[in-house]
Parts: structure tokens; sequence; C-alpha cells
């Protein structure tokens, strides 16, 4: 694997994965995209803003190697390089991880802004995993975001909590308060999409939730098997052997680096006639 | 899927539209209120209507009722005052 740092001095990209409402995938693609980045030989962390829940360790694999975490961190009970895991796949990739037993309001925007200014000088990409609503967590986390990707489902309470957070990544964000500075730029990844269920009209079409959303797309992300097996062994997708997400998170991933790359639109192998017309009896 | 419900397909309404039908009309609506939910102000104007008909009419905190419904092309406010049958006299 392709593992050297490519830039120096460092990108120092803030990239935040949000979207509102929870289990639409936000840790899996967090996993999935600074995988992905560091496998392109970025140097990347990804931040687990989730404080008292913590997962984005599982989805890592890295669980048990935990000491320090962000909290520690920002009240300066730990130095950054304590707390950062190193990936034991890739070397080019660190996860921060988050407290357990801490309080969300342990995140002041001036730690927050503090360590994120150390990771800049450093790192290429600096991943902000979001909590699930809109409260001070996952204002934080999208604070000081040069770019956010928002994880939408086709499907309402999704897409209406996406727009939302859309909302206010353009007004309550360090670049929204900040007179003469770009807006973030904000892209929509839709995860958990059937391409079956939209044929038959059942789900919502890319095109339908583009037009309410009215961002660019990221990527399409398929509704897939190998999303939980590799959760489930505390692998990122992208890293756990060939798939259709991991393919759809690899094209995002080189649209996050500025690549032009088709939107192709896989689903798991789809079933052949003889399988769709009987496969219910098997 | 059997085989039969090919001939069947075409009529049922399909539930992808509505729901994108369903989130346009309201995001039209949460967006003109720029972030915050639209409906905030209904407590108050609530408590300026009673404000207002309490200078004629004795009339409880519960005695209106403000309802908005909202639509595609317009939103309409709804009120409802509940008078006392017979005015009361303040001394009475």
């Amino acid at each position: 694997m392709t593992t050297e740092p490519k830039s120096n001095p460092p990108l120092g990209r803030v990239i935040v994965i949000t979207s509102g409402k929870g289990g639409v995938g936000k840790t899996t693609s967090s996993a999935a995209i600074s995988a992905g980045l560091a496998k392109q030989g970025f140097k990347t962390v990804v931040i687990d803003f989730d404080v008292g829940l913590r997962n984005l360790d599982m989805t890592m694999g890295c669980e048990r190697r935990v000491v320090f975490d962000f909290i520690n961190v920002i009240q300066g009970d730990a130095k950054l390089k304590q707390a950062l895991i190193k990936d034991k796949r890739l070397d080019t990739l660190f996860i921060l991880p988050t407290s357990q037993t801490r309080d969300k309001d342990a995140l002041t925007k001036d730690g927050v802004e503090k360590v994120l200014t150390e990771l800049r000088s450093e790192f290429d990409y600096i991943i902000c995993d979001s909590p699930a609503g809109i409260e001070h967590g996952a204002q934080m986390a999208m604070h000081f975001a040069d770019e956010a990707v928002v994880v939408t489902n086709p499907e309402v309470s999704s897409v209406r909590d996406s727009d939302r957070v859309l909302g206010l990544l353009s007004s309550q964000t360090k670049r929204a308060e900040t007179e003469g500075s770009d807006p973030i730029k904000a892209q929509v990844l839709i995860t958990r999409y059937d391409e079956t269920r939209v044929e038959n009209g059942e789900m919502m079409t890319i095109e339908d939730v583009l037009e309410i959303l009215a961002v660019p797309l990221l990527g399409v992300v398929p509704e897939s098997k190998a999303i939980l097996k590799a959760s489930n062994v505390g692998t990122p997708v992208v890293l756990d052997g060939p798939s259709a997400a991991a393919q759809a998170y690899e094209d995002a991933v080189l649209r996050l680096t500025g690549k032009q790359v088709e939107m192709r639109i896989q689903g798991e192998r789809r079933a052949g006639l003889f399988k769709r017309l009987f496969g219910r009896a098997s | 899927m059997s085989l039969f419900s090919f001939t069947r397909k075409k009529q049922q309404p399909k539930s992808a539209q509505t729901a994108k039908d369903r989130l346009q009309i309201l995001l039209a609506h949460e967006r003109s209120s720029s972030g915050k939910a639209e409906v905030d102000y209904l407590p108050m104007l609530q408590r300026d209507i009673v404000a207002a008909i309490r200078k004629y009419v004795p009339i409880g905190e519960t005695d209106v009722d403000v309802r908005m419904e909202r639509g595609d092309q317009m939103s309409s406010l709804e009120i409802n005052i509940e008078l006392p049958k017979i005015a009361k006299s303040k001394d009475g």
C-alpha cells in the first residue's frame, strides 16, 4: 500500500462528517473516508466528537489501545501526541478517540480550536466524526471545518435533517461568521442506496435528493452487507476487501481530493432474472 | 414479488414520489424561517391576542387557540377565541 506522506507542508484541511439524523452512517463514512485518504498517501487523522458515546474506536478496530482521549488533550491532561493512536494497517492514518465518561460540555470552542490548529500543521486531512443531532457536540464538530460531508439516506427524516444541518453549516460556523472567508464546501454523500427499491418507486432517487438539498454530490454508497461485516471486525470498509460499498467510498475519496471520477452506482451484485422471479422460494 | 405483480405495478402510487413532494413542501417553509422553527412566534402571538381581548372581555390564557396550516402555495393561520357565554362584570 502506498503510505508515503504526499505533501510538505501538509494540506491541513478540516472535513466534518455530519448528518443531523443518527444511524445514517456518519461513523462508518468517517472511518472509510479517512482510511481511503490515508491509503492515497495523505496523512490523515480522524477525530471522534461524540463525547460519552465513543464508537469510532470500535469501527476503526483500535478500542483496546485507547489510553488518553480528545477531552484529556483539551483539558491539558495529556499531550496530543500521547492521545493519537496510530493505525496498525496504514502508517499515514491516526485516530483521536473521544471520552467515554465525560460530558459533551467538555468540548470547549477554544479547546477544539487549539487541537485542530495543532493537527492542521501536521496532517493533510483532519476528519471530524460528528455526533448525531444539532446540539453542542455537533456544532463543535462542524465549527472549524473547511469542508462538510453531509451523510444522507434517501428517506424523508434523513433528508429533512440534512437540510437543517446544511443551514447550520452556512450560518453557525467559523467560516460563516468570518467576513471575507469562503463558505464551507458542503456536499452530500448518499448512503444505504438501494437501486432495486428506487426502480420500484419505493425509494427516492439520487436526483430527488439532490434537487431538494441543492448541494453537490460526493458519492453514492449502496446498501451493502460489506458494511456490517467490516464493522464487526473493526476494519474500515475500504480496507476490508473489494465490495460495492468500498468502491463507492474510494471514488468519493478521490473526489474529495479534487479528482474527477465518474459517478457509478453499483449495487450488491443483482440477482439474475431467474432468481428474481423464483428467488422467494429458495 | 410474484410473476403476476408486473401487471399491477403501474397503477400503484409510488411512495418515493410522495416522500419527495412532502419534503419539498416542508423544507420550503423551514428554510424561509432561516433555520429557526417558524412556529416560534405563535405562543407570543397567542399571549398578545389574549392581552388585547382582555381589555374588553375577560378570557383565560387557554381560551385562544392558534394553529398554523402549512400548504404548498399558501399557509393559513387559524385563530379560535372562546368567549365566555355571558360577560361577567368585574364587581359581580
